[in-house]
């Protein structure tokens, strides 16, 4: 079914992910801004990429890569501009003039690059054409995505991460009741020593990033590394406990199951 | 007379209005206003304080359904309607994969306000261009345990099958908690 979107909505970090994990196999097409890049896969690995209008012929590949001078590539356009990447190939294996492993690792070179350029890309639509894969002619490889991924995703993680350990802005901060503990002596950089100012039950977190001019990601930052610290804890704005409210009418174990038991048999007879 | 409640969530018209409504025994109460912005004018109204439907159960017991305002500048309210939840549902429009990431954002945010069971229902599956269930699961990093179903929210059939999910799970984690008493 439908793998489409917009990558300012699902990144393109989390598009390999997922071709990873369901081992897809067919062709990413993204159209950035100013170029569209076709990204092919096959049983969830990377088996070629191409980029906007550029040649990405193995001729121009080999010289990118400097497997060849730009003599040798500018008479080898003119010589095999009839022939495809494969026949290309062979002929300058049979020729002694490359190895296989050659070509392989200049086209391992070249595709990861054109991926690394889509990384870097925050807008733009894509979809996924199922089993369409390699273009004609052109020689596959195979490369592994968790690597690529986890460079891609770092950044990704840490903002994920951080809205995790610090779901809303709208909790205030309050510090741990730890006697003796003096904060004068912890190692605390300027923006930490900002935020820890103004601590107090009454401030939510995001009063505090206002009032210290931090973006979002950068007050959880410093929230998160004064939490780690033990320095302080996540409260409801005010002071009060976060969360203490009865799910149940009833204290009783057994009241609350059969309570859930009535709730099903109802439901069942809507 | 006793009442419990479980919360529906999720993105802007994931269909948490049209769920309510499909098993509420009253007309869901719905605070829904015109939409003022242009970004959000994919439907014509919207929810701005919460949604309320009720299944009386018996004599003793009423369950409410609250379904909370999908835009997020309302996201003050979900504290407050997560409070005393039983349980809730997260629903996830399938057609619209920018809005998978706020999805997954309220999903940890309501388990953060109160850590009670939870499934996802991905929703409009019978719609064309609808994600598939499993890239769905992916995309949303949910956890394998984590119940993701298939769900039309107009169906009755299909709410009450996501609602009875839900308090399955619900009554799972009482039995984790209640481990070893003797039959």
């Amino acid at each position: 079914m439908a793998l489409k979107g917009n990558l300012r909505d699902f990144s393109f970090s989390q598009l390999l992910n997922l071709i990873n994990l369901a081992a897809k196999t067919g062709t990413l097409v993204v159209e950035g801004s100013s170029d569209i890049a076709r990204v092919f896969f096959r049983d969830g690995k990377l088996s070629y990429a191409q980029i906007g209008a550029e040649d990405s012929g193995l001729a121009a590949i080999l010289q990118r890569t400097n497997r060849i001078s730009t003599s040798q590539y500018r008479i080898l356009a003119e010589r095999a501009r009839m022939m495809s990447d494969k026949e290309l190939g062979l002929l300058l294996i049979n020729a002694g003039y490359l190895t296989q492993q050659d070509i392989l690792d200049s086209l391992t070179q070249y595709i990861v690059e054109v991926v690394r350029q889509v990384f870097t890309w925050v807008e733009g639509f894509f979809h996924f054409e199922t089993d369409e894969i390699t273009p004609g002619g052109k020689i596959p490889v195979r490369i592994d995505l968790e690597n690529l991924i986890i460079e891609g995703t770092r950044q990704l993680q840490e903002w994920e991460m951080l809205q995790e350990e610090i779901p809303s802005l709208d909790m205030a901060l309050k510090f741990t009741d730890r006697p003796g503990a003096n904060i004068s002596n912890m190692n605390l950089n300027v923006e930490e020593w900002r935020v820890v100012s103004f601590v107090n039950p009454q401030n939510t977190i995001r009063q505090i990033g206002q009032a210290t001019h931090l973006s979002d990601i950068d007050i959880r930052r410093v929230v998160f590394s004064l939490l780690q610290a033990g320095l302080v804890e996540i409260i409801r704005p005010g002071g009060g406990p976060v969360i203490t409210n009865r799910m149940f009418p009833t204290e009783n174990p057994d009241d609350q199951k059969s309570l859930v038991n009535r709730l099903i048999d109802r439901i069942r007879t809507i | 007379m006793q009442t419990v409640k479980i919360v529906v969530t999720g993105p802007f018209n994931a269909g948490k209005t049209e769920f309510i409504r499909s098993v509420s025994e009253i007309d869901v109460v719905s605070t829904e206003r015109k939409i003022s912005l242009e970004e959000e004018k994919v439907k014509e109204t919207t929810t701005v304080a919460m949604d309320f439907g009720r299944i009386t159960v018996d004599e003793d017991l009423v369950l409410y359904l609250f379904g909370t305002p999908g835009q997020k500048r309302f996201d003050f309210m979900w504290e407050i309607l997560s409070e005393g939840m039983l349980g809730f549902i997260v629903m996830v429009d399938s057609t619209r994969s920018e809005t998978f990431r706020e999805a997954r954002s309220i999903l940890e945010t309501f388990h953060a306000y109160a850590p009670t069971p939870y499934v996802v229902a991905a929703n409009k599956q019978d719609r064309e261009g609808a994600w598939d269930i499993e890239d769905m699961r992916l995309a949303l990093r949910l956890d394998p345990t984590v119940k993701f179903l298939p769900c039309v929210a107009n169906s009755k059939e299909k709410v009450k099958s996501v609602l009875l999910e839900l308090l399955y799970s619900i009554l799972a984690e009482m039995d984790k908690n209640q481990p070893g008493k003797p039959g």
